[in-house]
């Protein structure tokens, strides 16, 4: 029987670039996506998808508990008000963000990262709020500056909350892009030596550290975060955390490694619906 | 100054669900402050009464383990729909904040 | 008109507007809370907790539920719950029992407000929630072990 894609890339990990090869030569993101799913659902099958957007929390009744409690009335409120206040004053020249974005910046989150033809890159949504900062005369908000680049996010995403993922990658040059990030994912990296994969698709709903590990599917929708319900967490910033965690030299966020990144591992989660801002442990 | 508490005031049959989430940092006095190394001296909400239509229903003393940003969810049996929820608190520094809603 | 008087009178709203004022002699110190009950709340221990509490030897009650997480996602926001089915409950104190001041909330029901209160506390290690009921002249408490776990992949 053909060996699934995901097990061929897993198995392939120090030879990457053979198993892709081998694998997925004709893979589109879509393909990858039901790959991904046919594995996690084959691991777990009483888990359902829709619930992979809880990540860990879907493995864990006891945890779920908290981060409903939690959520029916989060400490974090005044947090995102804040990011409301930044996100509603106009600049020095009176323009707002609402008039850099279709729909005001209303559910247009699903819609990123985008492949820019015209720039020829991976542009996130916080590339395109920074855009929006410097074509208004503005200077570009650092991405790991929670209180500003944070802030402002942790209330512009809920403009798209229970929008559905919907990342497109058309082009041959959007395809290399995704490409680089799916490497990115299963590439061996740090001292520890450990991909994205060998967590988050190996041993997704193991334990590890005295965590859950979640799987990737799902993972994109859901940012940022408020850890505790009061340390602001943007995805990329998580990002850094990760390679951090394994003791891997950090890429700059908002970088074209980084960007490939968030532009495969949000492909992963098309079709699940967003909610930003939410309590993690 | 400390932001606006919330309250969400809900009738179910006959018992009204009040909610609030208050806006505080509940130092403990044990948090050493990350740039200068210093202790955080304890400042924390102390005393929190709510009232329904002028009747005391709540009259809580809280302590600097409540975690940051208190929430305090309680039940009343009697009110209506309309009746209005006072909350007020005041705090280690004498700082004090009152907020209200209508029971919605 | 010197700054402060004209801030004061502006009423303008900040934490230092107390201490400004009390400084100038316009207002005098209030006793920050007469009644916060420092004796309860800075205790070390249980038993001094409950003493503060004026409380002794409560009765173990199955009629007091505890709703708390089995290990808490974070010790820093633990939601607890503490429902008294003791029919004429007038207060419920919760303590954690191995934080440095046991003692987190004591809340005083009336007007027909129910047994139940439902906050969200600070853990500090794996101990005992425990809530104590006044009602009727006599103190009931139930308790329920609460895990906190340091470490952990959270970025």
């Amino acid at each position: 029987m053909k060996q699934p894609i995901i097990t061929t890339l897993l198995a392939g990990l120090a030879g990457l670039g053979m198993a892709l090869g081998a694998a997925t030569a004709h893979a589109t993101p879509e393909q990858d996506r039901q790959e991904f799913i046919k594995y996690y659902t084959a691991k777990y099958p009483n888990i359902k998808v829709e619930n992979y957007i809880y990540g860990a929390l879907a493995f864990d009744p006891d945890s779920k508990a908290q981060y409903d409690a939690i959520m029916e009335f989060p400490p974090f409120e005044s947090d995102i008000e804040k990011g409301r206040k930044m996100w509603e004053a106009p600049f020095k020249n009176g323009k707002t963000y609402a008039s850099c974005f279709p729909n005001d910046g209303k559910q247009i989150a699903g819609n990123y990262p985008l492949f820019d033809d015209v720039k020829s890159k991976v542009v996130t949504l916080q590339d395109a709020i920074n855009d929006c900062r410097t074509a208004n005369g503005e200077e570009a908000f650092k991405l790991s500056d929670m209180k500003t680049m944070g802030t402002l996010t942790a209330y512009m995403r809920t403009l798209s909350n229970g929008m559905i993922m919907n990342v497109k990658v058309e082009t041959p040059k959007a395809v290399a892009a995704y490409e680089d990030g799916k490497k990115t994912f299963f590439s061996r990296k740090g001292q520890l030596n450990f991909a994205c994969a060998s967590c988050h698709v190996q041993n997704a709903g193991n334990r590890l550290r005295s965590e859950v590990i979640s799987p990737a599917v799902g993972q994109a929708v859901h940012w940022p975060v408020f850890r505790g319900g009061d340390n602001l967490v943007t995805l990329q910033q998580r990002y850094d955390g990760c390679f951090k965690q394994v003791r891997a030299v950090s890429p700059p966020q908002g970088g074209e490694t980084m960007n490939n990144l968030e532009y495969f591992h949000s492909a992963l989660s098309n079709g699940l619906p967003m909610k930003a801002s939410v309590f993690r442990k | 100054m400390a932001e606006p508490m919330r309250i969400r005031a809900t009738m179910t049959g006959d018992i009204a669900d009040v909610k609030v989430l208050m806006n505080h940092p509940m130092e403990t006095g044990q948090r050493k402050d990350a740039k200068t190394g210093q202790l955080v001296p304890a400042h924390f909400i102390q005393e929190v009464t709510a009232t329904i239509n002028g009747v005391t229903v709540l009259s809580a003393s809280l302590g600097s383990g409540i975690s940051k940003n208190p929430y305090l969810g309680f039940k009343v049996k009697g009110p209506k729909v309309g009746d209005k929820v006072v909350v007020n608190w005041t705090d280690s520094k004498g700082d004090k904040n009152t907020a209200e809603a209508a029971i919605g | 008109m010197n700054a402060l008087r004209r801030n004061v009178l502006k009423g303008a709203v900040g934490a230092g507007t107390v201490a400004m004022a009390v400084a100038a002699g316009l207002l005098k110190p209030t006793q920050a809370m007469a009644d916060w009950n420092a004796a309860a709340f800075d205790a070390k221990n249980v038993g001094d907790a409950m003493k503060g509490l004026g409380i002794s030897a409560p009765v173990d009650s199955k009629d007091i539920i505890i709703k708390a997480p089995d290990i808490a996602e974070n010790g820093a926001v633990v939601p607890v719950e503490v429902t008294s089915n003791i029919a004429g409950t007038t207060s419920i104190a919760i303590i954690a029992e191995k934080n440095g001041t046991p003692l987190v909330g004591d809340f005083t029901l009336s007007g027909g407000t129910l047994g139940f209160v439902s906050t969200r506390i600070k853990m500090g290690q794996t101990s005992l929630v425990r809530a104590v009921v006044k009602a009727g002249g006599k103190s009931y408490t139930a308790a329920k072990e609460v895990k906190v776990t340091i470490g952990g992949c959270g970025g």
